[in-house]
């Protein structure tokens, strides 16, 4: 892998760094990264480093002032660090997260362990929303519908959660 | 608690591992963060505080972790942080951090928790030799432990919420040390880091800067967490670690076949100056050591073990060296230390023959 700047020298500090959806990497060789300054990495923005001032612009269009308020973090600082301020931020930025994380991950779904009552909460969220469905399917007569949530409810239910116990 | 009482235990001591001649250690690291509290580099000092006092309790009331070191980073002087970072139980970064972080590990090195360092927890286990399953498994139960204590951020969606996005889901981060000096002599080890990049894994040399690979020591670690299960990832990192244990093995292999000489010369040359030097960098002691442990895989030296050479990699390195000596040593008088150290821990042990099964 070459060097993004001097194309000459071996790329050996790889960078990434989120400008508004986009993710960007840079490869560099070490003279170069040196030259540019990169010890800090969230000091310096990637895109004006490489692109010149204004390619981050575009990204400013998004929502700049955007801001999550459990932590008052903005777009912007997000675009300066590529670190969240709070895990309230993920539910606040969520737009444009989709396409940076298809980039970064294999997949966009979660795989793997859960926290046992995070899984409990999202069961128990689904099954009141299947319930409100369900009194308004049968208030509505229509029975093969609600007969199908039914099941879906008897499914969901019959999963021993032991929280619930609790 | 004193941090000498830990750390004088002899590293030459620790259980070897599966497959240790090329694998040195593997570890498995997991980030995770509390609900409703800023990340700790967004936090305020007094944020970070709050939640370190809510964290470090619950780590330490862990029942591996009960009789852990453990302690807040204002506590610990600047040269027994560096010692941490030496052993890979801290980060650099972590090492810098002050009041509102915190570090907690247990006298055998093989978990250690940093709290507040990008995230509230990584918590790590490192064990010998090619153990990623096992290393897995231990911080899988450490884990589900803490979440009983602590409320963690997390969605069925997301999976674990973390401070940067390339962490989310799992937040896992399996990786091994290997010690490649086979592929390095052979020339071939831009080739295999450029395929296991190929299939989404970081390669890079665990010491030194840039293109440097200190010591001929690699360390491959995943990238990706989200859309893939833990189990997974450590499968798929063993599976290619495998790999690059045969690759390394065959490098060696022929190596041996058609330049026996240019092998022997380069152990031969490491054992004569390692033995011998009065003044020696840091930055040479390791790449000798590195062709010295080769000596050691390939039966060149009677009496000498694989551990002492990797506890000689630990204590000739500044903070290490630092430690055994009350007086301030400055650069140059480091490396005059170094060369003693070396010389007297490799005063008993006889100069490589030839194998004898070549
Ligand atoms: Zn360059
Ligand atoms: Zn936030």
């Amino acid at each position: 892998m070459l060097c993004n700047v001097c194309n000459e020298n071996e790329a050996t500090v790889h960078l990434t760094q989120i400008v508004g959806e986009k993710l960007q990497k840079v490869d560099l060789c070490e003279g170069c990264s040196k030259e540019k300054g990169i010890g800090d990495p969230t000091g310096y923005s990637l895109a004006d480093m490489l692109l010149g001032l204004g390619a981050t612009e575009e990204a400013d269009e998004i929502s700049p002032d955007l801001k999550c308020p459990a932590c008052k973090y903005t777009q912007a600082d997000f675009k300066k660090s590529g670190r969240f301020g709070c895990p309230e931020c993920y539910t606040v930025f969520s737009e444009g997260l989709e396409s940076m994380l298809k980039s970064m991950h294999k997949g966009l779904k979660h795989v793997g362990k859960t926290p046992r009552t995070v899984i409990a909460q999202d069961s128990s969220r689904k099954l009141e929303k299947l319930k409100a469905q369900l009194d308004q399917a049968v208030e509505e007569e229509n029975f093969e519908e609600a007969a199908r949530l039914r099941d879906e409810i008897n499914s969901l239910e019959s999963v021993p959660v032991e929280d619930s116990k609790a | 608690m004193n941090l000498e009482e830990y750390l004088a235990s002899p590293v030459c001591a620790k259980p070897e591992g599966p497959e240790d001649r090329i694998v040195m250690s593997s570890r498995v690291r997991l980030a995770r963060n509390l609900r409703d509290h800023a990340f700790p580099t967004w936090a305020k000092q007094k944020g970070r505080i709050e939640s370190l006092q809510l964290i470090r309790p619950a780590v330490e009331s862990l029942p591996k972790l009960d009789s852990a070191f453990s302690a807040g980073m204002e506590e610990l002087a600047t040269v027994d942080k560096q010692i941490l970072v030496e052993r890979h139980l801290i980060s650099r970064e972590h090492a810098a951090k002050k009041a509102g972080s915190g570090v907690v590990f247990v006298e055998d090195e093989s978990i250690c928790v940093m709290i507040n360092e990008e995230d509230h927890l990584r918590m790590q286990a490192i064990l010998p030799g090619l153990q990623v399953q096992e290393a897995w498994k231990v911080v899988d139960e450490l884990d589900t432990q803490l979440e009983e204590k602590l409320e963690f951020a997390a969605t069925t969606e997301l999976g674990y919420l973390t401070a940067c996005p390339t962490n989310l889901g799992t937040a896992i981060r399996v990786s091994a040390m290997l010690h490649l000096p086979g592929l390095v002599l052979a020339e071939q080890i831009n080739q295999i880091i450029t395929s296991v990049q190929k299939l989404g894994l970081a390669v890079r040399g665990l010491y030194g800067e840039g293109t440097e690979a200190l010591g001929n020591v690699f360390q491959v670690s995943n990238q990706r967490t989200l859309g893939e299960s833990e189990a997974e990832i450590t499968e798929r990192l063993g599976k290619v670690l495998r790999q690059i244990i045969e690759n390394e093995e065959n490098a060696r292999a022929t190596l041996l076949e058609d330049k026996p000489h240019t092998v022997y010369n380069h152990i031969g040359r490491a054992y004569g100056i390692l033995a011998n030097a009065h003044i020696i960098a840091s930055k040479e002691t390791m790449n000798l050591l590195s062709l010295l442990r080769l000596g050691v895989d390939l039966g060149m030296f009677k009496g000498l073990d694989r551990g002492v050479i990797d506890e000689l990699f630990l204590i000739t390195q500044p903070a290490h060296l630092q430690k055994q000596h009350t007086d301030k040593l400055d650069a140059e008088e480091r490396d005059v230390r170094r060369a003693e150290m070396l010389r007297t821990r490799l005063r008993k042990i006889e100069r490589p023959r030839i194998p004898k099964n070549k």
